[in-house]
C-alpha cells in the first residue's frame, strides 16, 4: 500500500502544516514517510509545493515521480492545475476554490474550475468560506485536510487528534475553530 | 534505542550531538539553516552544546579549527557557497593536525531553488584532499556525521558532509544511538603543524598526502560503499551516489535484470570497487546529484572500450536538480502518458515581497530619485531585497554574491559612472559588506551605499542578526564615512519622502555616503508578538 501526495499551495498558506499533520497521523499508524518540504526564497509568496510519501514499505525517493501521484491537495486552484502532471490516472485531485491573484495575469478563475471539474476525481471546496464560518479564515488548511481525509490511510479520529495536539500551545478556542474546520472539510468532500 | 521525525539538516545536527561536539557555529543560508537552528534550540533545551550564529563562514570555519585545536569536537555548517567564503581556512584545514574532530556540513542547492549557482562540494573535498560522506537519507546523515567526527580524529583532518536541498529539507523517521561525551580540553601536542609558515607548510603538506593511502584504504571498505554485483555479467551495471541511489530504487524493481550496482556514500572514490564493478559490465550508467564529478573521473580509470553513460554523455542534465522521471529516462524507462493543464491557465507565480514589506517603500523612493538621470547603476546583495530585481520594482541590476554589492558599485564609481548606488541587507552587510566599505572610504569612493535594515537575517527565515541594528552607526562612522554623509532614516508611510529627499542629496555629493533605511521585518515583528502573547 502506498499513497503519494503533492500539496500545493502560495507560500504563507500554511501548505507546510497540512503535510506535517498527515504525516504524523501516518507514523502513528506505522507507516513509513518521506515529507520533502520547500524552505527559504519560494517562500515568499510564491508557488511552493510538498511532496508527501506514505507506504507500507521503506520510501526510496524523497520526490513523487510523475504521473504516479494518489493525490493533489492545493490551497489554491491555479496551484493545483500546476502540478496535474504528477497525478496518477486513477488519483484525485482537491483543491480550494479561492484564488489568490498577487499576479497581474492571473488566468480567469471559471476557466481554472472548468479545468478542474473536467477530471474524473476532482473535489472543489470554498474552504476559505468553510474556514470563516468555523472562526478564522487561518484555519482554511485545515479544511483541507477534513476535505482529503476520506482518501487518507489515517483514521480521521487520529487527525482531529493531531490537530487538538499542533494548536494546544495556542488555546482552546484556536483548537476549537481548527477542529471545526476540519469537520467542515470532510463534510464539504463527504 | 528511540527513533525520531528529523530534516536531512536536523539528523545532521543530532549526529553531531551525538558525536559529543562542544560547539557548532554557522551562518544562516538555504538548505543549511537548519542545522544551527536545531542546535540553538537543543541547546536552549539542555544547556550544550554551545550553537552560534556567526558573522560569515569564514569566522565560522576559524572559530571550529580554534575549538579543535584545543582537542574538543565542533560542527560548522554553511550553503555550498559559504564554503567560497570559508574556502581560505577550509583549504589550509587540511594540513593543521586536526585535533579535536572537525567537520563541516555543506548542503548543496542542485536546482537553485534559494542559491545563485549549484556548484558540487564534492570538488572542494577532493580539492583540499579531505574525505567527503554524502548520505542518501536521513539516517545516513545522522550516522555518516557521527563517523565523520571519528574519521577526522583518526586521520587528523577536517571531514566534510555533503547535503543536497531535497534531503537538507525532507523528512523521515531516524533511529538514534547512545550519545558519546565531549572530548576533554586537551591542547593539540603539536607544536609546529599548526603554524603553517613554508617551512612547516611543507612537511605538513608532505605528511597529508603520505596519509592520504590509508585514507583512501579506510574509504574503500566504508560501509556507505556499497557494491552488489548479482548473479549475471554483461549488460548494463549503475553507479550511484548519495541521495541519486533513492531515484535508481524507484525504478530498479521494473527493470527486469536487476543491473549490477555500486553506490558511493563515501570518497575518496572507492577505486577498487570501481574497477570490480566495470569489469562485470559493457556499459556503465553513473547516476550522480550535482556535477559530473565521478563520471569524469572514471574516464580516467577504466578501461577506453567501456561505455560510461551519466551527464557527460547527455543520458543525464548537466543542470538542474535529479528527479525520479529523469533517471528512469536514463534506464531507458517510458514516461507515463501525463495529463497537461492548458498553458495559458498556468502562469508563474515567482516569488515577492511581502505586502508593505519596508524594503518595498525604499525601492519605490530610490526609482523615483534615479529617474532623473540617464544611466544610474544600482548594484545590490543577497537576501530578501534581491527580489526588488522583479516586478512591480525593477530596482537593482546585480545580485553576484555576499557583499558585492558595495564593492561592484565601487568599481562602477572608480570607472565613471554616476551615480552608482549599493544596496545591502543589514546581515549581509555585516556578513561581508564592512570590509569592501574600507575600500570605499580609502579611496573617497564617488558613490552611496543604502543599507536596508530590518533587524533580521529575512530570507533564512528571521534569525537574529549577529550585532542589534543600533551598532551599524559605530561600524559605518568607525570605518570612516563622514557623519555629515551618514543617514539613519526611519521608513513611515507617514514621511514617504524624507527617504527619497536623503538618496537625492546623497547622490549629488562627490564622494562616499551611507544611508541606513531602517523599518522592522513584517514577519519578524508579526512573529515576535505572537511569542509574546
Amino acid at each position: 500500500m502506498k499513497c503519494d501526495i503533492v500539496l500545493a499551495g502560495v507560500g504563507g498558506q500554511g501548505v507546510l502544516s497540512i503535510s506535517s499533520i498527515i504525516a504524523w497521523g501516518a507514523m502513528k499508524q506505522g507507516m513509513h514517510v518521506k515529507q520533502s518540504e520547500v524552505h527559504g526564497m519560494a517562500q515568499r509568496g510564491g508557488a511552493v509545493q510538498a511532496n508527501l510519501r506514505l507506504a507500507d514499505q521503506p520510501v526510496a525517493s524523497d520526490l513523487v515521480p510523475l504521473g504516479t501521484a494518489d493525490l493533489i491537495v492545493s490551497m489554491e486552484p491555479m496551484e493545483a492545475l500546476r502540478y496535474l502532471t504528477y497525478l496518477a490516472p486513477t488519483g484525485t485531485l482537491i483543491t480550494a476554490s479561492e484564488p489568490v491573484r498577487n499576479i497581474p495575469n492571473y488566468p480567469d478563475l471559471e476557466r481554472l474550475l472548468a479545468e478542474v471539474r473536467r477530471l474524473d476525481r476532482a473535489i472543489i471546496v470554498e474552504s476559505e468560506k468553510l474556514a470563516r464560518k468555523a472562526g478564522s479564515a487561518r484555519a482554511s488548511n485545515m479544511v483541507m485536510v477534513g476535505a482529503a481525509a476520506h482518501l487518507l490511510p489515517v483514521p480521521p479520529e487520529t487527525i482531529a487528534e493531531l490537530i487538538r495536539q499542533t494548536f494546544a500551545r495556542k488555546g482552546d478556542k484556536v483548537v476549537e475553530i481548527n477542529l471545526k474546520a476540519f469537520a467542515a472539510g470532510r463534510e464539504a468532500a463527504a | 534505542m528511540s527513533e525520531q521525525v528529523l530534516l536531512g539538516d536536523e539528523a545532521v545536527a543530532l549526529g553531531a550531538v551525538h558525536a559529543g561536539i562542544t560547539a557548532a557555529y554557522a551562518y544562516p543560508g538555504t538548505p543549511s539553516t537548519e542545522i544551527v537552528e536545531y542546535l540553538k534550540g537543543y541547546q536552549a533545551r539542555h544547556g550544550k552544546p554551545l550553537a552560534r550564529w556567526t558573522a560569515n563562514e569564514k569566522t565560522a570555519y576559524e572559530e571550529a579549527l580554534g575549538v579543535s585545536m584545543v582537542g574538543r569536537r565542533t560542527l560548522v555548517a554553511m550553503k555550498h557557497v559559504g564554503l567560497n567564503v570559508a574556502a581560505d581556512p577550509f583549504m589550509n584545514s587540511s594540513i593543521v593536525p586536526i585535533h579535536g574532530g572537525l567537520v563541516v556540513a555543506v548542503a548543496d542547492d542542485p536546482g537553485m531553488h534559494s542559491s545563485q549557482n549549484e556548484q558540487d562540494s564534492r570538488y572542494f573535498a577532493d580539492f583540499a584532499r579531505v574525505p567527503c560522506f554524502e548520505p542518501a537519507d536521513q539516517q545516513q546523515a545522522y550516522e555518516m556525521t557521527r563517523e565523520a567526527f571519528d574519521l577526522s580524529e583518526r586521520f587528523h583532518v577536517p571531514v566534510l558532509v555533503r547535503l543536497v536541498t531535497r534531503l537538507a529539507h525532507s523528512r523521515a523517521v531516524v533511529r538514534l544511538g547512545d550519545g558519546r561525551a565531549e572530548n576533554p580540553l586537551a591542547k593539540s601536542p603539536d607544536k609546529s603543524g599548526w603554524i603553517l609558515l613554508p617551512s612547516n607548510a611543507r612537511v605538513q603538506w608532505r605528511k597529508l598526502l603520505d596519509r592520504f593511502g590509508e585514507i583512501e584504504a579506510a574509504i574503500a571498505d566504508s560501509r556507505f560503499n556499497v557494491l552488489e554485483l548479482g548473479p549475471t555479467s554483461g549488460g548494463l551495471g549503475v553507479i550511484t551516489t548519495g541521495l541519486a541511489r533513492n531515484y535508481f530504487l524507484e525504478h530498479r524493481a521494473a527493470l527486469g535484470a536487476s543491473p549490477a550496482t555500486l553506490h558511493v556514500g563515501a570518497y575518496p572514490f572507492p577505486v577498487a570497487k570501481i574497477r570490480a564493478l566495470a569489469a562485470r559490465v559493457e556499459r556503465l550508467l553513473v547516476i550522480e546529484e550535482g556535477y559530473p564529478f565521478l563520471e569524469r573521473y572514471l574516464r580516467g580509470i577504466l578501461p577506453p572500450a567501456l561505455e560510461i553513460q551519466g551527464k557527460l554523455s547527455g543520458q543525464l542534465p548537466l543542470d538542474g536538480e535529479l528527479t525520479p522521471d529523469i533517471v528512469g529516462r536514463a534506464l531507458g524507462r517510458e514516461p507515463p502518458r501525463l495529463r497537461t493543464p492548458p498553458a495559458e491557465l498556468v502562469v508563474g507565480r515567482p516569488p515577492q515581497l511581502c505586502a508593505g514589506c519596508p524594503h518595498g517603500d525604499t525601492y519605490a523612493a530610490l526609482k523615483s530619485v534615479l529617474a532623473a538621470f540617464a544611466v544610474p547603476l544600482v548594484t545590490a546583495d543577497i537576501g530578501c531585497y534581491t527580489l526588488g530585481a522583479l516586478p512591480p520594482y525593477q530596482a537593482i541590476e546585480s545580485c553576484v554574491c555576499m557583499g558585492a554589492s558595495v564593492s561592484m558599485a565601487k568599481g562602477a564609481a572608480d570607472a565613471g559612472l554616476h551615480p552608482a548606488v549599493a544596496v545591502i541587507g543589514d546581515s549581509t552587510f555585516l556578513h561581508s559588506g564592512v570590509t569592501p566599505l574600507m575600500d570605499v572610504v580609502a579611496s573617497q569612493a564617488k558613490m552611496t551605499l543604502i543599507i536596508l535594515d530590518n533587524s533580521t537575517v529575512a530570507m533564512t527565515g528571521g534569525q537574529d542578526t549577529l550585532l542589534p541594528s543600533r551598532a551599524l552607526r559605530e561600524i559605518v562612522l568607525g570605518v570612516g564615512i563622514a557623519a555629515e554623509h551618514f543617514h539613519e532614516v526611519e521608513l513611515h508611510a507617514r514621511h514617504k519622502d524624507k527617504i527619497a529627499e536623503v538618496i537625492r542629496r546623497e547622490i549629488d555629493y562627490a564622494g562616499p555616503s551611507v544611508i541606513i533605511a531602517r523599518r522592522e521585518c513584517l514577519e519578524t515583528a508579526k512573529r515576535k508578538k505572537s511569542t509574546a502573547a
